[in-house]
């Protein structure tokens, strides 16, 4: 919303300069968005002074010369004018502004060889006067104005609101102006009462035809007659520029001027391309119309439109159509002034995907009390700029206006606010806004004006009392102290842990998108189902992920790109599994990218990241079974005792999608529900005091055995004595048979209860080899 | 004198005059050995008398102890000068590189948000979360925005069905909903998380961060609101004052509604937060609207209270100096690296909250 602090004046009485009314807009809810200079064509012109005038070097008849523009340097500038000299005041125009007299644009030029920024005008080509003999001479009062609009009216500011939509009255100027009024910022100026001479009745039948979901429940319309529609005189032409529109014709620039003046929107028809009369009713599927802004729209069923009797004019409340549009040419008029349901209005709008200023205030929702004043604020101007006679107005409608009613505790507002008001000031406030209230014992019976649609229940009466009181006025209630629940639950903690071990193992944490492109998502979506975006912001980032990878991976390769080749890079975050809320799965994905980077690598980061969540070791078991998306030789997937859960996955991705690269993945909800489901305390810790031997054995195994089994065959022989296995070799080659590999292992025995001898020990050496050769098919190596 | 104790002497100028620990040992098993010195003298107790035998046996001790001590300080004096011998010959060039060292980083979204939940966990905020795909009616609905309000414009949905029934969420909001829902009152949560728009340019990207806060019980009202705003800004900027200005605004939500703007000058090209004639928006807040509290089964009549909503990315940008949102989520390795924070660099209320 744009208005002029002149405009204003219309209809606020008050001494404010302009900054203070600014900062108070602020202060009431009613942001300013902006303030600039009211532009027109001629506020590039600017006074100037030669400060130096020489000869052009290649022309007998130009000067060149030193300009003083109120800039810090000086420009250069080509002149034909014969009086060009020192110290010569006049008017500059800058490269970009439009010679009034050829509406020529002003180009940077070289003229001569020489370079001109700009030009130094002479009367006729600013349409002042004829004389084009030479440049404009200034008298001396202009001296200190070098720099400044030479053409008055320029130093008006347009103020650019930003409406929150819950304030329609202030689409208008006269909203603004009651807002500023009720801040104690002057006083409303009443609307005169328009005297209008109106002859005779309005002769176009209006209908508004009963259908379902009826947008339109009023609709005021007058005839004028006999008018001589021409460009608007100059005052209005400058209103309709500040506002940001173009002027058109004297009619369409008045019903402009009064939606924004009193936020009354109206639609001129030419009354004489109306086919007998006015039938307001819901569109059939397929009807057809031209629209002002020279589109044609198909319409649906139960949009509202205004039609004749032989098809639509207009969408109401929307936007008029061509075949009714009045020109220049136009003599006879009709006016409609109407009330159109908001929701409806907007539903049609959106189908459509038409947006206009009409619309804009509709779905927002109109006065429905400012039919009559709108036709005949409209009727005046027109008849005062065209001439013609006005007839009464007609005004359908098929509901009675009634002004909402809330019974208000004004307590309610201290309360909410916390600080002590006096109920004398809350309905000062309230009826310098327009509410009309009636106090009746504690609380107050309060009307709400038409024009405030936003306001249903008491809470939007404290709002608007805090709203005009200010909210500096709020005192500041420092903060308790007091915890009632841990800052983080459970899941949360191991969140934030997980995030901060996975980084100290040197991977950097990024965050991407929650979507990425269906075709990358296809690597990774496995058994889910391609969750679509209806709307996507572009067609590379259509779908929800179904992992972590995809965009983690196309990110790494840029950096691949960039000239990196060695990166580390995690996420940690949400894959969805399903369209439906909660169905997302919290992952720790890291990718790793390097050289000489293998499986163990890889399966180091993510154990050590296990162990460090608080699982462990001992409690997790691999297993080979992985997504596609991995290297089925080299991936792995991280199971929980007994079974329980899969809490993780890690390996080489699979080189189709991209080489050399490893990754994991930690499924967090899985991992926190296991460990809850597996909380244990911690036992009290002895060591024990006796010599411990290490024994070591090489034992030949079939070449798919997994060495974990042997881990698991071993450390089940005796339990209490076997304190560690750790593998230290495995060969394959000479010496071993083809199918067949040597695992060497090193296992250390110790008791809790006395020092081992030499027969203990080789007792359960033996029992060690025993089980291993009989459980795992496999030999000791000799 | 005996000749034990005469070739105790000739030994101990050996050992004095000894250079090396070779020479040292051949000493030693001259001594100590099986045949040394010690013990051919202890065999030839057996031909003494008993009491001679006491009387030498402990002079042999003696001398034993004595040569061993003389043994020991040799054995060191030598050793020692080895060591320092061999430490001359080792010299490295030190000002040759380390190992390569990897250091992970913290994302500044990530570290922001411990950040801020350090801060409202010293005055009782509990961290809530909630889903990213959302129902239209937690995301508009229960939150008081009809279908088919101007107010929706304001948020750029992305949907998920043809319907709009499913979509993920444009705000951290529904999460107030959800936990007035799961519990009872009092309520004091922040929730932070992703959400998205359907907006890009250089100021919007589809998927931003918000931080919701909810603060409800039975006499809370705008003073407490101001005051725990305010606290806050404080803290994060990590400045003793801040100039802050609520200005009325409109949020379906919330009634009264606010915008917070934070005073702020250039100075050399940057943003100083605190101090200064410029205001910048930095969140929205109000009073939880008493149809929102009444769609989260919570009597308005009994309760009420604040909520707010803050733009986690934003405030990452303004206190460490960030340009451009967009950046965030570029994935870029230098980026990455220059703006993240090291993982042991964990923002606590009693270390303080930056380094």
């Amino acid at each position: 919303m744009k208005f002029t602090n002149e405009w204003l004046k219309d209809h606020l009485k008050t001494k404010k300069s302009e900054l203070e009314i600014i900062e108070k807009l602020n202060h009431s809810g009613l942001e300013v968005e902006k303030v600039e200079p009211v532009k027109n064509e001629l506020s590039d012109f600017v006074i100037a002074k030669i400060v130096k005038s020489e000869k052009h070097p290649n022309a007998d008849r130009l000067k060149l010369c030193h300009v003083d523009i109120g800039k810090k340097e000086l420009v250069k500038v080509v002149c034909g004018g014969p009086n060009a000299k020192d110290n010569l005041l006049t008017i500059y125009a800058p490269p970009g502004s439009i010679i009034p007299k050829n509406n020529m644009k002003l180009e940077v030029s070289k003229i001569r060889g020489e370079t001109s920024y700009g030009m130094l005008c002479s009367e006729a080509e600013l349409n002042l006067s004829d004389e084009s003999e030479g440049i404009i001479e200034l008298n001396q009062n202009y001296k200190k104005k070098v720099g400044k609009s030479y053409f008055k009216g320029n130093s008006n500011n347009v103020i650019e609101l930003s409406i929150t939509p819950n304030r329609p009255d202030c689409l208008g100027i006269r909203g603004i102006a009651r807002d500023l009024s009720a801040s104690g910022f002057g006083k409303l100026i009443d609307i005169k009462n328009i005297k209008l001479k109106k002859h005779g009745k309005q002769t176009l039948k209006v209908k508004i035809q009963k259908n379902k979901k009826q947008a339109c429940t009023l609709f005021g319309s007058c005839l004028i007659k006999n008018i001589k529609n021409k460009e608007s005189p100059e005052w209005l032409k400058k209103r309709i520029i500040s506002l940001g529109l173009r002027p058109i014709s004297a009619v369409v620039d008045v019903t402009n001027y009064v939606m924004f003046d009193l936020n009354r929107p109206l639609h001129a028809y030419d009354a004489d391309k109306i086919n007998k009369g006015i039938i307001v009713r819901n569109s059939k599927k397929g009807e057809n119309f031209k629209a002002l802004d020279n589109k044609n729209y198909s319409l649906d069923d139960g949009m509202c439109v205004i039609s004749d009797h032989e098809g639509v004019l207009g969408l109401g409340g929307i936007i008029g159509g061509t075949r009714s549009g009045t020109e220049l040419n136009t003599k006879n008029i009709l006016l409609e002034s109407a009330f159109f349901d908001p929701e409806i209005t907007r539903k049609t709008a959106k189908k459509l995907q038409l947006n206009s200023d009409a619309k804009f205030r509709f779905e927002r929702g109109i006065d429905p009390n400012s039919i009559q004043i709108g036709l005949d604020k409209a009727s005046e101007m027109i008849i005062k700029i065209c001439g013609g006679q006005v007839s009464k107005s007609d005004i359908q409608s098929t509901k009675k206006i009634k002004n909402k009613k809330i019974f208000f505790d004004p307590s309610l507002a201290s309360k909410t606010i916390g600080i002590k008001l006096k109920t004398n000031e809350i309905i000062n406030i309230l009826e310098g806004l327009g509410f009309k209230i009636k106090k009746t014992n504690k609380v107050l019976a309060v009307e709400i004006p038409s024009w405030r649609p936003d306001v249903h229940g008491e809470i939007d009466l404290v709002e608007e009392i805090i709203r005009i009181k200010g909210f500096d006025k709020i005192q500041s209630i420092e903060p308790e102290r007091k915890r009632l629940k841990p800052t983080l639950d459970f899941f949360q903690r191991h969140f934030h842990l997980a995030q901060r071990s996975v980084a100290s193992k040197g991977y950097l944490e990024a965050i991407t998108w929650s979507f990425t492109d269906e075709k990358i998502n296809n690597n990774f979506k496995e058994k889910f189902e391609e969750i679509k975006i209806v709307n996507p912001i572009s067609s590379d980032l259509n779908v929800l992920r179904n992992s972590l990878y995809s965009n983690l991976i196309f990110f790494l390769k840029k950096n691949i790109d960039r000239g990196f080749e060695n990166q580390s890079l995690f996420e940690i975050g949400p894959y969805f599994t399903g369209n439906k809320p909660g169905e997302q799965i919290t992952v720790v994905c890291g990718i790793r990218k390097e050289k000489d980077l293998n499986i163990f690598d890889i399966k180091k980061d993510v154990v050590q990241t296990l162990v460090e969540l608080g699982i462990d070791r001992k409690e997790i078991k691999v297993d080979t079974n992985t997504p596609s998306y991995y290297h089925p030789g080299r991936s792995g997937s991280i199971m929980t005792k007994n079974n329980q859960s899969l809490i993780a996955y890690f390996g080489e991705i699979h080189p189709r999608i991209i080489n050399n690269t490893y990754g994991f993945e930690i499924f967090l909800e899985d991992l926190v529900k296991y460990k809850k489901q597996n909380k244990k305390e911690k036992p009290t810790i002895t060591f024990s005091e006796y010599q411990k031997s290490d024994r070591d054995f090489a034992f030949v195994v079939q070449k798919d055995f997994q060495a974990q089994l042997l881990i698991e065959i071993i450390s089940n022989v005796d339990k209490s004595l076997i304190k560690n296995i750790k593998i230290f070799d495995v060969y394959e080659g000479a010496n071993i048979p083809k199918d067949k590999k040597s695992i060497a292992l090193k296992v250390t025995i110790q008791s809790d209860f006395k020092t081992l001898n030499e027969k203990d020990l080789n007792e359960i050496s033996q029992k060690i080899i025993s089980d291993v050769e009989e459980k795992a098919s496999a030999k000791l190596r000799s | 004198m005996s000749d034990f104790e005469k070739l105790k002497g000739e030994l101990k100028v050996k050992l004095n005059h000894a250079k090396t620990s070779q020479e040292v040992d051949i000493i030693r098993t001259n001594i100590f050995g099986k045949n040394g010195l010690i013990n051919s003298e202890f065999k030839k107790l057996g031909s003494l008398s008993p009491e001679d035998k006491k009387k030498v046996a402990s002079e042999i001790n003696n001398a034993k102890q004595e040569l061993t001590k003389l043994f020991n300080d040799k054995v060191l004096t030598l050793t020692n000068s080895e060591i320092d011998e061999q430490v001359k010959k080792e010299k490295d060039d030190v000002t040759l590189p380390e190992k390569d060292f990897r250091i992970g980083k913290i994302h500044p979204v990530s570290q922001v948000i411990d950040e801020i939940s350090s801060i409202f966990s010293e005055i009782g905020f509990s961290v809530e979360e909630g889903p990213d795909v959302e129902s239209e009616y937690y995301n508009f609905t229960a939150l008081n925005t009809p279908e088919n309000h101007p107010a929706k414009d304001m948020h750029d949905t992305f949907y998920l069905d043809k319907n709009m029934k499913t979509l993920l969420r444009t705000h951290t909001s529904p999460v107030q909903v959800r936990t007035m829902l799961n519990g009872k009152p009092p309520f004091k949560i922040i929730a932070p998380g992703r959400t998205y728009r359907s907006d890009s340019d250089q100021t919007h990207t589809p998927m931003f961060h918000q931080l919701e806060g909810l603060h409800i019980d039975k006499n809370i009202n705008m003073g407490h609101l101001k005051g725990c705003l305010n606290y806050f800004v404080k803290e994060f900027f990590e400045v003793d004052k801040i100039k802050m200005r609520f200005r009325p605004s409109h949020f379906p939500f919330t009634e009264p509604s606010a915008e917070v703007d934070i005073g702020y000058r250039v100075e050399n090209n940057k943003i100083v937060i605190g101090e200064g004639d410029k205001w910048l928006e930095i969140l929205g807040c109000g009073m939880v609207h008493p149809n929102v509290l009444k769609n989260s089964k919570v009597d308005p009549k009994k309760y009420q209270g604040f909520a707010f909503g803050i733009g986690i990315d934003r405030l990452a940008m303004l206190k460490y100096g960030i340009n451009d949102l967009r950046s965030f989520f570029e994935c870029d390795y230098r980026w990455l690296n220059y703006y993240g924070f090291d993982p042991l660099d964990v923002p606590t209320n009693y270390r303080g909250l930056s380094k």
